[in-house]
């Protein structure tokens, strides 16, 4: 731009300032949740967090290390759920959200609302509660952690929005050699849907991983929980905090209870933080095609 | 939406098609919808007829067709005591001030983003604006512990630094309003930024340039050019955020507030948070199930008033 006039000087200005603060802003509390892990008990109870360390210690980690059964049984829980999780739940959704874009499918609208009618109304939690415990008999058991976040209405519809933008032509092609619907979603259309596998795989990855809500309603009585709730408990239940700690020399007096919850929390969370920056790329492109409602 | 495609033409043309051929054409684009349908069947149809639990004195043993019919009394008890009143106000005042403000903050944010000309600036900027989005409501309810709790939180501790009094936040019912807005704020506004910025990334520049040929400054850019063109996209985006307005974010509030500081309560409570509790903590099954059957209904009508308005605007945008 050749001249630059005053207004955007400022405009300019005014806006490196306001997302600098924004972005610090967002940073902060992970800053203090770290710190806070890698300090010592007293100086947190005495002094509070702070978003550096104050006096550095590695003593919350040697803990949660120190009998590590639960926090890995719940690790591995967690990755198994997340890895299964996604992958079944990308293909039926990508499966699903190909037939209902196929224009030469007659039913497409009407399986369409039939999806889409379940995000206006609901039986609400006291019905959904009652049919998973008592009739499906999913209490304690890991399915009704793994079975409800496999697919979503809004899942469907932002595949089948990104596969309307393929030409129809290599389906009629497909056909024309021969292949079958099937045949055609699985060898034309799947290679073609990576951005699009890639945003909604992040999406069903992230609610895997950060699921807690199911845990907490449906399983009460295991040896591990997915993470997430494993933080809860942590964070909400002494006796589990001792629990998990059972097993190092630690006395109960002793333990020192926050920063061991922080670094659980740094634990839970650092994989899925780290993994982001490598998706934002797709998943930025991803939202904006997912905006354009089909 | 209902563009006649050449096979669709082509059976109008041949006489009438029956059900059963259009089946058998169709036979393996029905079976990979089969799943989805059985899904949604298991986990959302089958237990609808279960609001009617809402009208019963509902035994759990005796199952829901068992129980006995009371009629309208647990709406009742609920109107008279007050306490739907007060759930309904919370629930529909917070998501006023989160959808509100929040799309406010998310335009303005894209704006900002937009003027940044400096690549990488922007880049390491809205990673981190974004990094919120990938937390659980676990660690959020957490991070607000962290900083606000009277015995070693990082407010507190900036306060005794200064040589002031702590706050004992957690008995202060009106401060907690703020609190929950802002974190919702803090974890949302980067990843709600995305379809603003995007739609000022597709705005056709010559028009820009042209305005600027004109003499236009940066200030009358915003004004005249960037900023009525997101006002479609904000009136829709807006709308829809009004027809879940009876929705919470029972993570967000479950969280941070919790169900046990009946203290809060009259600030904090919303829909999902009383019917969680009293479905969990008093298993109290016709009450929860009247809350939340109260709260589909009132939403089932919003969320239609809603889309007959996007209707009228543009009518490409409507849900259904």
């Amino acid at each position: 731009m050749k001249h630059q006039d005053s207004s955007m000087v400022v405009i300019k200005t005014i806006s490196y300032i306001f997302i600098g603060l924004f972005a610090i802003f967002c940073l902060i509390p992970f800053l203090m949740m770290v710190s806070g892990s890698f300090s010592s008990e007293e100086v947190i109870i005495t002094k509070g967090l702070w978003i550096l360390p104050r006096q550095f210690s590695t003593e919350a980690y040697k803990l949660a290390f120190a009998s590590p059964k639960l926090l890995l049984g719940s690790y591995a829980l967690t990755i198994t759920l997340t890895v299964c999780g996604t992958s079944l739940g990308l293909f039926l959704i990508s499966m699903t959200g190909y037939a209902l874009q196929r224009r030469d499918f007659f039913l497409r609208n009407k399986i369409s609302f039939f999806i889409y009618f379940t995000t206006l109304f609901s039986g609400g939690l006291a019905p959904t509660y009652l049919w998973m415990s008592k009739y499906l008999h999913l209490k304690d058991n890991y399915l009704a952690v793994f079975l409800p976040l496999l697919m979503s209405p809004w899942l469907i519809f932002l595949m089948k929005n990104f596969i309307k933008s393929i030409p129809f032509e290599i389906t009629e092609s497909g056909k024309i050699d021969g292949a079958g619907d099937f045949r055609i979603f699985v060898s034309l259309i799947l290679p073609t849907l990576k951005p699009a596998l890639a945003t909604v795989g992040l999406f069903l990855a992230l609610s895997y991983w950060n699921e807690w809500y199911n845990a907490m309603l449906y399983l009460s009585n295991k040896s591990y929980y997915p993470l997430q709730y494993f933080l809860y408990r942590i964070i909400n239940m002494a006796n589990y905090l001792k629990q998990s700690t059972a097993g190092a020399q630690v006395t109960v007096g002793n333990l020192p209870s926050n920063t061991l919850k922080m670094a659980t929390a740094v634990l839970a969370t650092g994989p899925i933080v780290f993994l982001y920056p490598f998706v934002q790329k797709y998943f930025i492109s991803g939202m904006t095609i997912g905006a354009v409602k089909g | 939406m209902m563009t006649k495609t050449k096979t669709e033409t082509l059976q109008l043309n041949v006489h009438k098609v029956t059900l059963r051929t259009k089946l058998s054409r169709n036979r393996t684009l029905i079976l990979m919808c089969l799943p989805a349908i059985v899904f949604f069947i298991i986990f959302n149809y089958i237990p609808m007829p279960g609001a009617y639990i809402a009208f019963t004195d509902f035994n759990y043993n005796k199952g829901i067709f068992g129980s006995r019919f009371v009629g309208f009394k647990n709406f009742e008890f609920l109107f008279n005591s007050g306490k739907l009143w007060q759930l309904t106000r919370n629930t529909i005042l917070y998501n006023l001030a989160f959808i509100f403000l929040g799309n406010a903050l998310q335009i303005i944010i894209a704006l900002m983003l937009n003027s940044i000309l400096s690549k990488s600036f922007r880049k390491v900027s809205q990673t981190l604006l974004f990094l919120p989005y990938f937390i659980s409501a676990v660690l959020v309810g957490f991070m607000v512990y962290a900083l606000f709790n009277y015995d070693y939180g990082f407010i507190n501790g900036l306060l005794k630094n200064m040589g002031k009094e702590p706050i004992s936040f957690y008995s202060k019912p009106g401060v907690w309003p703020v609190i929950i807005i802002v974190a919702n704020l803090w974890q949302s506004t980067g990843y709600g930024s995305i379809v603003y910025f995007a739609a000022l990334c597709g705005i056709d520049q010559s028009l820009i340039e042209a305005a600027r040929i004109d003499g236009a400054n940066g200030a009358q850019v915003i004004r005249y050019i960037l900023l009525p063109s997101l006002k479609s996209t904000a009136i829709i985006l807006i709308l829809f955020s009004l027809g879940g307005i009876m929705k919470g974010n029972f993570g967000l509030f479950y969280n941070i507030v919790g169900t046990a500081n009946a203290n809060l309560q009259p600030m904090t409570d919303i829909i999902e948070l009383y019917v969680y509790r009293t479905l969990i903590n008093q298993f109290n099954f016709p009450y929860s199930t009247a809350a939340g059957l109260y709260q589909s209904i009132f939403g089932f009508i919003i969320v239609n008033i809603a889309n007959a308005v996007v209707r009228k605007i543009d009518p490409e945008y409507a849900l259904f």
